[in-house]
């Protein structure tokens, strides 16, 4: 078992960034993980073992906790974008039984990129949209990487009605790095498509939670993200462009990353304190990625309590607070004489 | 360059660097030649020549479009805090100082009240002079407001976009105005209030994401760079060469993304007919 900063920094051990105390705290969870797994290869020779390892995991949480929350954004950004983090796929199958998936724009294709269908939360029918990115060669590639083209937006669309349509509850997750950016998505309007997404869904009447698990990458993210509730899982990011596109244009030197991440404010915790996101969904100790099944229960507890909060609403008061929240959020600007 | 500036007022050269502005001659890019300048004003800053669609500010735009060069500005004082004290190679509050003393605006937008052939309508005009257009917290507010005037007061708006799309240097909050003005069009459009997009060049990022987009008509200038990726990223993306004419107004009206190419000088008549068509008589 490595450390979280092991497996996704492998060189970066003891990077300058990591506050003094997080590098402490990272070279004593390498020390206890050996000591647990040395104590695991002599399980059943001593009686006091169990607890013992007990005991050292309890630790190996708390020193985890400690370094997630010293994580700074750029690390957060490399997290966000962890290969074995649960994906929206992983999370339907955790939290939502009777999933029925529905394809197609109607238009175009289906995109694989963007799933939406039917399913069951806690016995209730809910219709599910959600980009997809995949772990393996083939998959990556079937799914564009999580890139949606304009028939995907135009997908969620169609079946965000049809939610609208029969009253159901919607729960929108966001996982992607942008909206494609290729010549056929623009000869098909990637624009338009998510306009229309952005314009139709500040007025569909019915309950809408959305969540960033993953990567918010700018106007693809929001295409799918105008919602009563916008929650953020605890190591996910929302931003404009990415840190890298923001470094090339800004600093014009991609590898300026890390300051572009720092300097966008696209974590959880500052987005939430500028007042663009409702809520942040807390993340097992070492991250999504360390514990999909634990992830998704606390996915589970804050979709619960975020749709009971709304779902009750009548529509046009529904459709009132969301039309609000929207037109007084990000009001950074003041009246000169 | 002061005479310039304060006698025309007209010529936005700021993104174009390959038009050389020597006194009173100006290079022009669709046809390599040199044109008078008054010549070119006098056509509406259009190439005699060409026909190649120059860029202008948004007060020229207003001025053009508006009856008799006349239009009562609103919403004008409103200024960014800088809400993310945004640095990079230089500081986010220099580069407004600068783009406000170039330009004599706030931000990159203008709403204005005036007649076009005689009916009120409301027009927020984006400055492309302005930090490229980009779109940050008073933009978005502003073309917000002037939307829900429109609302209000029952009467049609334009918006005229010329923007290189969300303004990185306000983060997400740029991002959220997307969101923002797209409800407040919903609304508009639950109202039946005439709205009409007009895409100058150019028109990218977030403003294509959103409003630009949205209009019950949307048209655009001949020439215009209008796309939601920038030809460079998709370049890159792709890894070949686009083809010519790609995201050009153009090339959008073939695709189906246009519901017209209007020439600068039949924008307003254009605009003009088709409110008659939707404005109906009380
Ligand atoms: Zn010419």
């Amino acid at each position: 078992m490595l450390s979280m900063m092991e497996e996704h920094h492998p060189k970066k051990n003891g990077n300058k960034r990591t506050g003094n105390s997080g590098l402490k705290a990272q070279q004593e969870l390498v020390r206890i993980e050996a000591q647990i797994t040395r104590l695991q290869s002599m399980q059943g020779q001593s009686g006091d073992t169990p607890q013992q390892i007990e005991r050292l995991n309890q630790r190996v949480n708390d020193l985890r906790r400690e370094v997630a929350s010293q994580l700074n954004a750029w690390e957060r950004t490399e997290l966000a974008r962890h290969p074995q983090r649960p994906y929206t796929l992983d999370y339907v199958e955790r939290i939502f039984t009777d999933w029925s998936e529905i394809h197609g724009d109607r238009g175009f294709r289906d995109d694989p990129a963007i799933v939406c269908g039917m399913a069951r939360f806690h016995g209730e029918e809910v219709i599910i949209v959600g980009q997809q990115k995949a772990r393996d060669a083939k998959q990556r590639i079937y799914r564009n990487f999580g890139m949606p083209h304009p028939e995907g937006y135009r997908k969620a669309l169609r079946v965000m009605k049809i939610a609208e349509k029969f009253k159901r509850p919607i729960f929108t997750f966001v996982d992607t790095d942008g909206a494609y950016p290729g010549l056929h998505a623009e000869e098909r309007g990637q624009g338009e498509a998510i306009a229309r997404n952005l314009l139709e869904m500040a007025r569909l009447e019915v309950p809408i939670v959305t969540t960033v698990i993953g990567v918010g990458g700018s106007g693809g993210a929001l295409a799918i993200a105008v919602a009563d509730r916008v929650l953020m899982m605890e190591n996910a990011v929302y931003s404009v462009i990415s840190p890298e596109g923001c470094a090339s244009i800004m600093w014009r030197d991609p590898t300026k990353k890390d300051l572009a991440a720092e300097a966008m404010k696209i974590t959880a915790k500052d987005l939430s304190a500028l007042g663009c996101i409702d809520g942040i969904v807390p993340e097992p100790p070492g991250g999504a990625h360390t514990d999909h099944a634990q992830a998704a229960e606390l996915l589970n507890t804050a979709l619960q309590q975020n749709l009971a909060a709304i779902k009750h609403l009548p529509a046009p008061e529904l459709l009132e607070t969301r039309y609000r929240k929207f037109r007084d959020m990000a009001q950074f600007f003041e009246v000169e004489a | 360059m002061t005479w310039f500036k304060r006698q025309s007022g007209h010529l936005d050269t700021s993104g174009e660097k390959k038009v050389r502005t020597e006194g009173l001659w100006v290079k022009c890019e669709g046809c390599r030649q040199i044109i008078w300048k008054k010549d070119l004003e006098d056509n509406l800053n259009v190439c005699p020549q060409c026909a190649k669609h120059f860029r202008i500010d948004a007060r020229a735009r207003l001025a053009q479009l508006l009856d008799d060069d006349l239009y009562e500005v609103f919403d004008s004082n409103l200024v960014s805090t800088d809400p993310l004290k945004f640095v990079d190679l230089k500081a986010y509050s220099s580069r407004l100082q600068a783009a406000k003393k170039d330009t004599g605006l706030k931000d990159a937008i203008i709403n204005a009240h005036g007649k076009l052939n005689g009916r009120p309508i409301i027009i927020s005009a984006m400055a492309y002079s302005f930090i490229g257009g980009s779109m940050g917290a008073v933009v978005g507010e502003a073309i917000t407001r002037a939307i829900e005037k429109a609302i209000e007061l029952r009467r049609p708006i334009v918006i005229v976009s010329a923007s290189g799309g969300a303004r990185m240097m306000e983060g997400v909050i740029s991002l959220m105005q997307l969101a923002k003005i797209s409800a407040a069009l919903a609304r508009l459009d639950a109202a039946k209030i005439p709205y009409i997009s007009v895409l100058t060049d150019p028109t990218t990022g977030g403003v294509t994401a959103s409003f630009a987009m949205l209009g019950d008509l949307n048209i655009a200038e001949p020439g215009a760079l209008i796309g939601f990726a920038g030809p460079r990223v998709i370049e890159q993306t792709i890894r070949q060469k686009l083809p010519v004419g790609f995201q050009r107004s153009e090339f959008l009206l073939e695709h189906g993304m246009l519901d017209a190419v209007v020439p600068r000088k039949e924008l307003k008549p254009y605009i003009a007919r088709a409110l008659d068509f939707m404005v109906q008589a009380a």
